[in-house]
């Protein structure tokens, strides 16, 4: 293992030195193809970004797929409705490993304004795992760039083996995510406990319980 | 045998199929050898935008739109063949020319029978 000064030194003589896990994370982090697929307003600043102005191609991302089957990333950008729920988590099932999200924008990250909303989904989150959120509403482009550049640092420094390497890399990890369905007043089930092990509150309940299970309070 | 004329032809075909096949080869090698497979129901459900497909992809259509087909390809071959001719129509012999209209005269002909059968009414 070559240390970094000497790396660097090396590096003004003319001489690269690096690892295979350097090149392939390189190598996976300037080709992050997003999906074509936008939620509300969200989207607009996410197409904005991908236009000249911004220019998402300067990261390799320029390449929106229509298809899960050739996307890396899923955007989720704007609000997540209780009826559309279903169809992002199975779209996210559906893109081949490795595969990573940015949650964009209020309402992707917790419902935002529609919070209160019966028919809204208070963060993505409680289904796929997010790796990155973006506050704001929308956010703005700049932020969205912010946000794959947050990506790519982290896709920079995953070890490919032992621990803390991908998911895709680890033949025991779990790599389905339950696809919730309607039920009578809420989607069920109302998160997926494997990315949200915080219970939920349910409907008409005022309990709260803690991560345990254990009940914390009866007043909201 | 490398005295054949036909050898040299022989070792080109088969450097040729080899520049095809070994791509994908090594495509199909690499995946099974390095990309960790993570199938499950759901990932390897059919792609409809999100939702459930519903149904079958083996339906069945109708089969008189062969008609359809057919005048398609009236205007589609008559084009095609029309452009040339007229490009160089004023080089052209009276043999050529009659030909041409003789083969014109055989899609007219399509035409004709397809408006006889009432077809290019919109019903």
């Amino acid at each position: 293992m070559v240390d970094n000064e000497l790396k660097i030194e090396l590096g003004k003589q003319g001489i690269l030195v690096t690892t295979i896990e350097e090149l392939y994370n390189w190598g996976r982090r300037s080709s992050v193809w997003p999906m074509q697929f936008g939620l509300a307003c969200c989207a607009i600043e996410m197409i904005a970004t991908t236009m000249a102005r911004y220019d998402l191609a300067r990261f390799g991302a320029e390449v929106f797929r229509p298809s899960p089957r050739q996307a890396d990333l899923m955007i989720v950008s704007g609000t997540v409705t209780k009826k559309m729920a279903p169809q992002v988590v199975r779209l996210y099932n559906q893109m081949a490993e490795p595969k990573y999200v940015i949650a964009m924008g209020a309402c992707a990250i917790s419902g935002g304004p529609f919070k209160q909303g019966y028919n809204v989904l208070k963060g993505i989150d409680r289904y796929i795992p997010v790796d990155v959120h973006i506050p704001g509403c929308p956010p703005r482009p700049e932020a969205l760039i912010q946000a794959f550049m947050t990506l790519q640092k982290k896709i920079d420094g995953q070890p490919l083996t032992g621990e803390g390497r991908p998911r895709f890399l680890d033949a025991d990890a779990q790599c389905e995510f339950p696809v919730p369905e309607q039920g009578a007043h809420d989607l069920e089930p109302p998160s997926n406990q494997g990315v949200w092990p915080v219970e939920i509150q349910g409907v008409g309940s005022r309990e709260r319980r803690d991560i345990d299970g254990r009940q914390v309070s009866t007043d909201h | 045998m490398a005295s054949s004329p036909y050898f040299s032809l022989a070792v080109l075909f088969l450097a040729a199929l080899l520049f095809g096949l070994a791509p994908l080869g090594l495509a199909w090698v690499w995946a099974r050898v390095f990309s960790p497979r993570k199938p499950n129901p759901i990932k390897n459900s059919i792609y409809e935008c999100g939702l459930v497909s519903q149904g079958d992809a083996w339906v069945q259509f109708r089969s008189a739109y062969y008609l359809y087909a057919i005048i398609f390809l009236i205007f589609d071959v008559e084009a095609v063949f029309l452009l040339p001719f007229a490009v160089a129509f004023t080089g052209l012999g009276v043999a050529a020319c009659i030909s041409m209209l003789i083969f014109v005269l055989m899609l007219v002909e399509g035409l004709a029978w397809a408006w006889a059968k009432g077809i290019l009414t919109w019903a």
